[in-house]
């Protein structure tokens, strides 16, 4: 397989962007390396067939996003908006995050090595999510399917208005969201947490996590429960 | 026996105007409940609208068109600000986002097959596209809606255009919303909810917050679609002529303007009617703000909320828009709140149906209940039978090519050989306050409220 390098110093973006829809379709290319990406917007995104990307540096919003089958890996940190919409497929960012981070994700795998900001996860849609360290306030609002796991601490709000997303926290959480609930540990959930631990190449105890999911108390209107509509 | 005078019961009868039946049925609604009432289409109080508007026809001082003669061009151009593939549009009357979801897959499809035979666009809602829609649609555009249920790379390709959904005119400032009782396996499985939830939308996009960010947003699916497609801005008509400005600044082909008389499947009654303001003063302000930016023919303008005839389509590309988008007025086509539907080649009656949900034809907005009496917003297997996708594409295409008629009509009375020559020049006001939203003078004088004499 051949390996192909795009120089964001000296190459337009979108250069970049139709090889990884078009030419990366052929299949000769298997490996693309982003050189100073300088934080730009948009790299690499849209992609959807089965090619690795490595971005040598920090990039801006939305990197990776609405991934489908590649491999994109962020050596440095990124913006807003971080596999947003992500099908299938890795996205892997080696430093932190910024808001956003997976946010309504259908699939696929994203790993965040540091920090993530706030809203991560928010209407996640299936797709799974690891964090090395912590994430902020309102992570997971609104998540509808799919796994995060959290290695570090939360912010206020975790899982508010969940539906049938899990979390999974090791550290402290400052506070949870409207209808989110602590829940025992079955050994599946720590099969889970082991098993995207290990696919996310971190090494913590999968028993030391908390599990959080929905008390489903939101799922229907119900005047008499006093809900803040 | 003492008996009292009868010609005081109109003194002793009086009607309340701030405490009509209305307002007390509404509160004693409140007061059983203990929660808002949640109901379909658009605001129904009395608004200032385009019937407040006439057409100044030709005479001696302008030449008109021979009306079945001459030619009337009525050909559309959307987005051809930055997109490579603009798109080209027999008719400019194109099919408002709905919902597969809200709407029965039958509809969806019929929508479809109307638009595709008229040359016009049709669109997708929140709760992604189906296949059926696909299909059936030659132009699709396809909704980038806060929730992003169903939201797929795929879908974007396969679109024509994406409309990135700030805002409803039903509801500025609200989420979706989808009862349970439409909430059957097919509309879970497409938006990745449990069966049967109250669904309850996001209001605000999940990935960005601002202006400012909608710019690489936009970018985004610019990128992801090689800058191929259009990407269409919509909002809800608060403040338009701001909006219209960043919307311009985010990077939008078109930017879409939905009144407050613009429908819903669902949504507070008190959103619906109280939020918003009408569909004529949001028209002057994003036509206003084009001008503003010398944007006006670079980026498209499509208004909808209210659009029900060929005369307010012609006066809405008379006071600047590109191209209108119906949705109500599509579904009464298809028959919603008719007395009878069409199935197995007859008619039947549905006015039991109606009764059952407390309401009549032309007085029904249960379209949040999923009991459609005519199968149109349901998601019922035995309800959505009674609106074939054939059956309903035909009167949806009779009922668009009227509008069609009727403007080139007006276009051709005025002196236009191309509905897009329409100008406000064309049109006077009938009222004070038509003409004060609308900044159109005053029929039989210069006077437009606000600007002096």
């Amino acid at each position: 397989m051949e390996r192909l390098t795009f120089d964001l110093a000296t190459q337009p973006l979108r250069e970049l962007n139709t090889f990884l829809h078009t030419g990366a379709k052929e299949g000769k290319v298997g490996h693309v390396t982003v050189l100073n990406p300088d934080g730009a917007h948009n790299i690499a995104v849209g992609l959807d067939c089965p090619i690795n990307v490595e971005v040598v540096g920090h990039a801006g919003y939305y990197a990776g996003g609405m991934n489908k089958a590649a491999t994109v890996v962020i050596t440095g940190s990124a913006g807003t908006g971080v596999a947003e919409n992500m099908m299938s497929g890795k996205v892997h960012v080696r430093g932190f995050a910024s808001n956003g981070a997976g946010a309504s994700a259908h699939g696929g795998l994203l790993v965040i090595d540091g920090d993530a900001g706030l809203r991560c996860g928010i209407s996640l849609k299936g797709g799974n999510i690891v964090v090395g360290g912590s994430v902020g306030s309102f992570s997971a609002f609104m998540a509808q399917a799919g796994r995060m796991v959290i290695c570090g601490d939360a912010g206020d709000a975790l899982g508010d208005s969940l539906y049938e997303a899990v979390l999974y926290v090791k550290g402290t959480v400052k506070s949870l969201g409207a209808d989110a609930q602590y829940e025992p540990m079955s050994d599946e959930d720590i099969a889970t947490v082991a098993s995207l631990l290990d696919q996310a190449g971190l090494d913590h105890d999968p028993k030391a996590f908390r599990r959080i999911a929905s008390k489903r108390s939101l799922y229907h209107w119900n005047a008499d429960a006093n809900q803040e509509y | 026996m003492e008996t009292k005078p009868v010609h005081f019961k109109n003194l002793s009868r009086e009607e309340s105007y701030g405490y009509d039946r209305k307002t007390l049925d509404y509160i004693r609604n409140a007061a059983a409940h203990g929660l808002y009432e949640i109901r379909g289409m658009g605001a129904k109080r009395k608004l200032p609208n385009f019937d407040d508007l006439v057409f100044l026809g030709a005479s001696m001082s302008r030449y008109p068109l021979e009306g079945y003669r001459e030619k009337c061009i009525t050909k559309t151009l959307l987005g051809t600000r930055f997109a490579k593939k603009p798109i080209e549009l027999d008719i400019p009357i194109t099919i408002a986002g709905m919902s597969f979801g809200a709407l029965s897959a039958n509809v969806k499809e019929a929508l479809g097959l109307a638009a595709t035979e008229m040359g016009t666009s049709t669109t997708t809602g929140d709760g992604g596209m189906t296949p059926e829609e696909r299909r059936s649609s030659k132009t699709l555009i396809y909704q980038c809606l806060p929730s992003r249920y169903g939201f797929n790379p795929d879908d974007v390709r396969q679109a024509d255009a994406i409309e990135v959904v700030i805002g409803q005119g039903a509801k500025p400032g609200g989420g979706g919303m989808l009862l349970g009782q439409k909430v059957n396996p097919r509309v879970a499985k497409m938006r990745t909810l449990p069966e049967g939830v109250d669904q309850r939308s996001a209001c605000r996009h999940p990935d960005w917050t601002g202006p400012d960010d909608l710019a690489i947003k936009i970018q985004e699916l610019r990128e992801i679609t090689d800058w191929e497609k259009p990407i269409y801005v919509k909002v809800g008509a608060t403040r338009t002529f701001n909006d219209v400005k960043l919307a311009v600044h985010s990077g939008a082909d078109v930017v879409v303007v939905d009144g407050m008389q613009g429908g819903t499947a669902a949504t507070q009654t008190c959103f619906i009617e109280h939020v918003g303001i009408p569909t004529l003063a949001a028209v002057r302000q994003a036509v206003d703000a084009l001008e503003d930016l010398d944007m006006k023919g670079k980026v498209q303008l499509i208004v909808s909320g209210g659009i029900r005839t060929g005369a307010d389509v012609a006066k809405a590309l008379a006071m600047g828009a590109d191209a209108v988008a119906i949705g109500q007025g599509v579904l009464v086509a298809l028959g919603c709140n008719g007395e009878t539907y069409f199935q197995n080649g007859g008619h039947h009656d549905a006015i039991a149906d109606y009764n059952a949900l407390g309401t009549a034809p032309g007085f029904c907005h249960h379209c949040h209940t999923g009991k459609c009496p005519v199968g149109i917003t349901t998601q019922d297997a035995m309800l959505e039978q009674r609106l074939s996708p054939a059956v309903g594409a035909k009167h949806l295409k009779n009922y668009l090519k009227t509008l069609n008629m009727e403007l080139t009509t007006i276009a051709r009375a005025c002196g236009k050989q191309n509905v897009h020559h329409l100008e406000p020049e064309d049109l006077v006001a009938l009222t004070i306050e038509a003409a004060a939203m609308a900044g159109i003078p005053l029929a039989g004088t210069n006077w437009v409220p606000g600007r002096g004499f």
